[in-house]
C-alpha cells in the first residue's frame, strides 16, 4: 500500500461531494457525468445548455488542477488505442442502459438512499475489479 | 441577469468544483483506478477515501436541500423517477464495470483529462457517444 494517498484522495472527494451537492441546490440537477455527456449531444426535449456549461467547467476545472499540480500518469491508460475505444463503447452501452455512472449512481443515487444505485453500485464495482483481476492475472498474469 | 443566465453559470462553477476534485483526488489518472481495482495486487484503497468523502458531503447535504420547496434556480428538482431493480440496470451496470476495469476510465474523469494532452481521453469518449448511441437505439425493456 506504499501508493495510498489519503490526503488527496479526501480532498478531492470533498470537492466532487461540494459540487454535487451545488449543482442539486442551485439548479435541481444531479452531477451524474454519463447523463450529462449523453444529454449534452442527443437532440430531445430536455435543455442543453447547462449541460455543456458544466463539461466546459469540468474540462477548464481539469485543466486548471493539472496545471497546479505535478500529475504526470493523468490521462493515460497504458492501453492501445483499439483497447481504449473499445473500454469506452462498454462504458457508454453499461451507463446508458444503467442510468448512470460512478457519480450518478455511486455519488448522487446513494446519498438519495436509492436502493436502485446501490445495486447498480455494488455491480460495477464488482465487475470493475473482475475485469482488473481478468486482464492482470489471468490474462496478462 | 436572469434566472437562465444564473443556471448557466451555477453549471459552469459546479463543473469547476468537480473537474478539479477529480484530478486532485487523482481519479483522472488510470493507473490510480486500475490499482483500486485490483484488490488481488499492489492494492491501493485511495479511490474508495473519494468516494467516502464525497458521500460525506452529499448524504447530509442532499438531505437539507430535497428538504427544500425547490432548487434556487430552477422550479423543481429533476430527480430520476425509475426505482426497478431490473435486467436492464444490472446489465447496463456489470457492462460499464468490465469497461471501467479495462482501461481505468469512467466518464468524468476522461472528460476531466481531456485537456491532459493525452490522446486516450478523447478515444475513450469517442467510444463512450458509440456506446451510449447504441444502447439508446435498443428497444425499451417491457414491463
Amino acid at each position: 500500500m506504499e501508493n495510498f494517498t489519503p490526503v488527496s484522495a479526501i480532498v478531492g472527494g470533498l470537492l466532487i461531494g461540494a459540487s454535487a451537492a451545488l449543482l442539486l441546490w442551485l439548479n435541481g440537477r444531479i452531477a451524474g457525468i454519463s447523463g450529462i455527456v449523453t444529454g449534452a449531444v442527443e437532440r430531445g426535449g430536455e435543455p442543453r445548455g447547462w449541460r455543456w456549461m458544466f463539461l466546459a467547467g469540468l474540462i477548464g476545472g481539469g485543466v486548471i488542477a493539472l496545471l497546479a499540480g505535478d500529475q504526470p500518469l493523468a490521462g493515460i491508460t497504458g492501453m492501445s488505442g483499439p483497447v481504449v475505444i473499445v473500454a469506452g463503447l462498454l462504458v457508454g452501452l453499461g451507463t446508458r442502459l444503467g442510468s448512470g455512472c460512478t457519480s450518478g449512481h455511486g455519488i448522487c443515487g446513494l446519498a438519495r438512499l436509492s436502493p436502485r444505485s446501490l445495486a447498480a453500485t455494488l455491480v460495477f464495482m464488482l465487475m470493475g475489479a473482475l475485469s482488473v483481476y481478468i486482464v492482470r492475472h489471468v490474462v496478462g498474469g | 441577469m436572469n434566472v437562465a443566465t444564473h443556471r448557466l453559470l451555477a453549471a459552469l462553477a459546479a463543473g469547476v468544483l468537480f473537474g478539479v476534485g477529480l484530478v486532485v483526488s487523482q481519479m483522472s489518472s488510470p493507473a490510480k483506478v486500475l490499482a483500486f481495482l485490483d484488490v488481488a495486487g499492489n492494492w491501493d484503497p485511495s479511490l474508495a477515501l473519494v468516494m467516502g468523502a464525497a458521500l460525506l458531503v452529499t448524504m447530509p447535504a442532499f438531505r437539507l436541500i430535497l428538504g427544500r420547496a425547490q432548487p434556487l434556480f430552477d422550479g423543481r428538482f429533476h430527480l430520476p423517477v425509475n426505482r426497478a431493480i431490473d435486467l436492464r440496470l444490472l446489465l447496463g451496470a456489470a457492462i460499464f464495470g468490465i469497461g471501467w476495469g479495462l482501461a481505468g476510465f469512467c466518464p468524468g474523469p476522461a472528460v476531466a483529462a481531456l485537456g491532459s494532452g493525452q490522446a486516450d481521453p478523447w478515444l475513450f469518449l469517442f467510444g463512450l457517444l458509440l456506446g451510449s448511441w447504441v444502447a439508446g437505439r435498443l428497444p425499451p425493456t417491457r414491463q
